[in-house]
């Protein structure tokens, strides 16, 4: 399949106050393509993916420069309707965070805060969208309980699927199965692979197996510089960087 | 062998300590119903609380308490509809809406307010309060049951803003992360997220706000007028239970009827509090169980 271009970066810069945690990153992140960023602790992997969404805005003091393109939108502009945009650009975060509602609130909030109103549609998506969290035939027959009864593993799929409900184009994963078991984590890396045929997805991971595992990219970040970015396949057995190298085989051990 | 003995005391001295509250809570449960009870001798429980004349200097006196538990029930009332919306708008202001530097500025302004002896409260209603109330309204006298309520629900404000602030921030910023990310707007991840998680706790705010200004003495002798009838207007002075037993008290001689009713109204006033900070424990108690499984 052709490689497209789904979110283009240009010389990206970001600042905390005075402190830059993201120095002049240009990089093109393709659809339907799985994105892993690595690199160690610190070194401004959550800050960059937050700015897909816009999600710094939240902290104050902080600035941008450069450009980040997505769908043909520099999402970074003045103008930006940074709520239409978050719903074009989902987001799963480290920790689970369901809301403390029944599972199919969680799932329809989306959806409700969109001022959907057609109680049938809404029911259709969000049996879909847990559907496609593979979330769905565990919970059927529960989906008025409280969303905080699930295990660690079911409440991030349910995150997954609060996300999928909204259709989004673009799904960034910060660290998702950090607070996770070896087998929730493996689900939750087959459904990665299930939704790229749908969605563009960018993962932040601090585990390489799963980079190497489910990405078909990966851009190796630094103290805040893209040292290396490429087919994930390539850069792990041949990084062509000696600090990728480095932080590959201290990790590997 | 002497390492163990100290633990012993220590255990002991804390022990002791701990119980303290205990002991006090039985102590006055105990002189209130020993010098209250007395009265119902004499007086009808019913006619304690459902007389509508309390004449207790009188020949023969009367104990009629309503008059007095209704102005309580006024004025508290009046006071909610001042500290519920001032409390929980400032609380929502300084949590979820100003920046940072004007929360570090406006949180500790909110506490100094709520360490100010009622007294002062009750000069700043008696000379600022009172004369406008009766420009405003033109009426005969400025201390009303109007007065009472606001400067009241002034005085209470602060306890509700800083507690309910407390509630607001004990909400985990993932929620309201979780609830931007799929596209709500501020106001409604305010709504529709972080109010229903925090609603246990501004609830539990606002019930100690309305069990502080129940009980509280000096603002309102200072600022309510003092007349003992059942109130039928906001314009029109009122007694509540408070400023009825201080004001009483000094004349009241201690073993007679006089004496014990004002005791009863300290009865009625305590399991009025007690009720309302047992429900506000009870509240905050299942909100923490809530909160609890999330992680
Ligand atoms: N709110 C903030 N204010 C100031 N500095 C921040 C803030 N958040 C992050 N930083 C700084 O920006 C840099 C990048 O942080 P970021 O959280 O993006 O790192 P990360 O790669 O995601 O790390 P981790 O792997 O530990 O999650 C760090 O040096 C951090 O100290
Ligand atoms: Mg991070």
């Amino acid at each position: 399949m052709e490689n497209e271009v789904e979110i283009s970066v240009s010389d990206l810069s970001f600042y905390y106050g005075k402190t830059k945690a993201l120095k002049n990153i240009s990089m093109d992140i393709y659809r339907n393509r799985v994105t892993a960023i690595i690199g160690p602790s610190g070194c401004g992997k959550s800050t960059f993916i937050r700015l897909f969404n816009r999600m710094n805005d939240l902290v104050p003091g902080t600035r941008a420069e450069g450009r980040i393109n997505i769908g043909g939108l520099d999402i970074l502009g003045t103008g930006v309707d940074v709520v239409e945009l978050r719903r074009r650009v989902g987001m799963v975060f480290q920790k689970p965070n369901p809301f403390p509602k029944s599972i199919f609130r969680n799932v329809s909030y989306g959806l409700e805060v969109k001022n959907v109103k057609d109680k049938i549609y809404i029911e259709e998506m969000v049996e879909e969208a847990l559907k496609n969290a593979a979330l769905y035939e565990e919970i059927k027959d529960r989906l008025n309980d409280s969303a905080l009864m699930l295990s660690g593993g079911q409440q991030q799929r349910l995150c997954i699927a609060r996300c999928l409900a909204v259709k989004p184009e673009v799904i960034l994963f910060d660290e998702p199965c950090a607070s996770l078991d070896p087998v929730s984590t493996k689900k939750i890396e087959d459904l990665i692979t299930e939704l790229k045929k749908d969605y563009t997805i960018v993962i932040v991971t601090h585990n390489m197996q799963q980079a190497a595992r489910v990405s078909d990219y990966t851009a190796f970040l630094y103290f805040g510089e893209l040292v290396e970015y490429g087919i994930s396949e390539k850069l792990f057995t041949v990084p062509a960087d000696s600090r990728t190298e480095e932080y590959l085989s201290g990790k590997f051990g | 062998m002497k390492q163990k003995i100290k633990e012993e005391i220590y255990r002991c001295i804390f022990a002791v300590l701990a119980f303290s509250s205990l002991v006090f809570l039985v102590g006055i449960t105990l002189t209130l119903l020993t010098q209250g009870l007395p009265l119902f001798r004499e007086v009808s429980f019913m006619n304690f609380l459902a007389g509508t004349d309390w004449y207790p200097t009188y020949d023969p006196p009367d104990f009629g308490a309503l008059p007095l538990i209704a102005s309580s029930a006024f004025v508290t009332l009046g006071a909610m509809f001042v500290c519920v919306p001032l409390g929980i708008g400032s609380a929502l202001y300084m949590n979820e809406i100003a920046g940072y530097r004007q929360k570090s500025f406006l949180k500790p302004l909110v506490e100094i307010l709520a360490g100010i002896p009622s007294v002062i409260y009750g000069f700043f209603g008696m000379v600022a309060v009172a004369p406008l109330i009766q420009r405003i309204f033109n009426l005969p006298t400025g201390l009303t049951a109007l007065t009472g309520s606001l400067v009241l629900g002034i005085m209470a404000t602060p306890t509700v803003a800083s507690l309910a602030e407390d509630a607001l921030s004990f909400v985990p910023n993932s929620f309201r992360e979780a609830s931007l990310a799929v596209g709500a707007n501020r106001w409604q991840t305010l709504v529709k997220v972080v109010m229903p998680s925090a609603g246990s706790g501004i609830s539990t705010a606002v019930i100690l706000g309305i069990s502080r200004a129940i009980g509280e003495t000096m603002t309102v002798l200072m600022v309510t007028g003092g007349s003992a009838v059942i109130p039928r207007s906001f314009f029109q002075p009122v007694r509540p239970m408070t400023s009825t037993i201080a004001s009483e008290m000094g004349e009241a001689v201690f073993g007679q009827l006089h004496y014990n009713s004002l005791f009863a109204l300290g009865l009625v006033l305590f399991f009025t509090t007690l009720f309302f900070n047992i429900i506000a424990e009870y509240i905050s108690s299942r909100y923490r169980l809530k909160l609890g499984m999330g992680r």
